[in-house]
């Protein structure tokens, strides 16, 4: 009987309802989950450990030659290139879904990393960064004396 | 209001929409498909997947490609940002039936499916002889 549309114009608003509702158009809009993937900006996974952080990214057919990781200070930036199929004299293309050309995306990271230990796989077509916790960067215990 | 009962039967899509079994999501891959002469050759982005998780049947004229990725985990550290899901690949294409069932070749490099059919040589013109009793 009350439909969504009931809930938003009838007298029986619910407040929380609405807030909730409001949260998740505005994470929407600026979370770029729902970002599509182009060329440019390939979408990333960041998972954090407290030693580490492991960032993915589906680069599917990227040659790993063509491929660079890079990091300054706590900036991270994968960039490279992915050929288009060349087509030979005669063919041509029934469908063209894939995206190819060149794609820079750069990740603020939550703290600075110990660049030289920085290790990057390319495995089925997903790049897979680890970047170990700088030593200086590590929360240092501070022991608590009682006198 | 005019109660209308309505006895003719709902055609199905075609083909049937289907359900899966597992809980998983599944997402369509995105393919090139070029046409080259005697050879239809066809790109599939499936990140992830790889030559044992990868399927491809060909039943009549349905060409199935499937992919199924492993969840990834990392011990010891927990997501904290994303921007893409994971979950198996899925697509269905209808094909003529020139394509020649014996010569399919599928290979699965850098998480890209590579598909090549062939065409069928020309079925050979068979002339029957009419004759009289």
């Amino acid at each position: 009987m009350f439909g969504p549309v009931m809930w938003r114009f009838g007298g029986r608003m619910d407040p929380l309802h609405e807030v909730q509702r409001l949260q998740r158009e505005m994470g929407r809009v600026f979370s770029g989950l729902e970002q599509p993937l182009n060329s440019e900006a390939p979408p990333v996974n960041a998972w954090v450990g407290e030693s580490d952080i492991v960032v993915t990214a589906e680069l599917p057919g990227v040659d790993p030659g063509k491929m660079d990781v890079s990091v300054v200070g706590d900036t991270l930036t994968i960039s490279g290139t992915r050929e288009a199929e060349i087509l030979k004299e005669g063919e041509s293309y029934h469908r063209q879904e894939r995206n190819h050309g060149r794609f820079t995306r750069s990740l603020q990271l939550p703290f600075h990393v110990e660049t030289g230990k920085v290790e990057a796989k390319y495995d089925r077509g997903i790049l897979r960064i680890t970047l170990p916790r700088a030593e200086s960067d590590k929360p240092k215990k501070v022991p608590v004396s009682c006198h | 209001m005019e109660n209308k009962v309505e006895y003719e039967k709902k055609p199905a899509q075609n083909p049937v929409e289907m359900e899966r079994t597992r809980n998983r999501k599944v997402f369509v891959p995105k393919v090139d498909i070029i046409e080259a002469g005697d050879a239809m050759v066809m790109y599939a982005d499936m990140p992830g997947a790889d030559e044992k998780s990868v399927e491809v049947t060909l039943e009549k004229n349905v060409l199935t490609i499937t992919g199924t990725v492993k969840p990834q985990e990392f011990a010891g550290r927990s997501i904290a940002y994303a921007e893409y899901d994971i979950g198996d690949y899925e697509r269905t294409f209808t094909i003529s039936d020139e394509v020649d069932r014996e010569r399919i070749g599928a290979v699965v490099k850098n998480g890209v499916l590579k598909l090549t059919l062939h065409k069928a040589p020309q079925a050979e013109v068979k002339k029957i002889t009419v004759r009289t009793e």
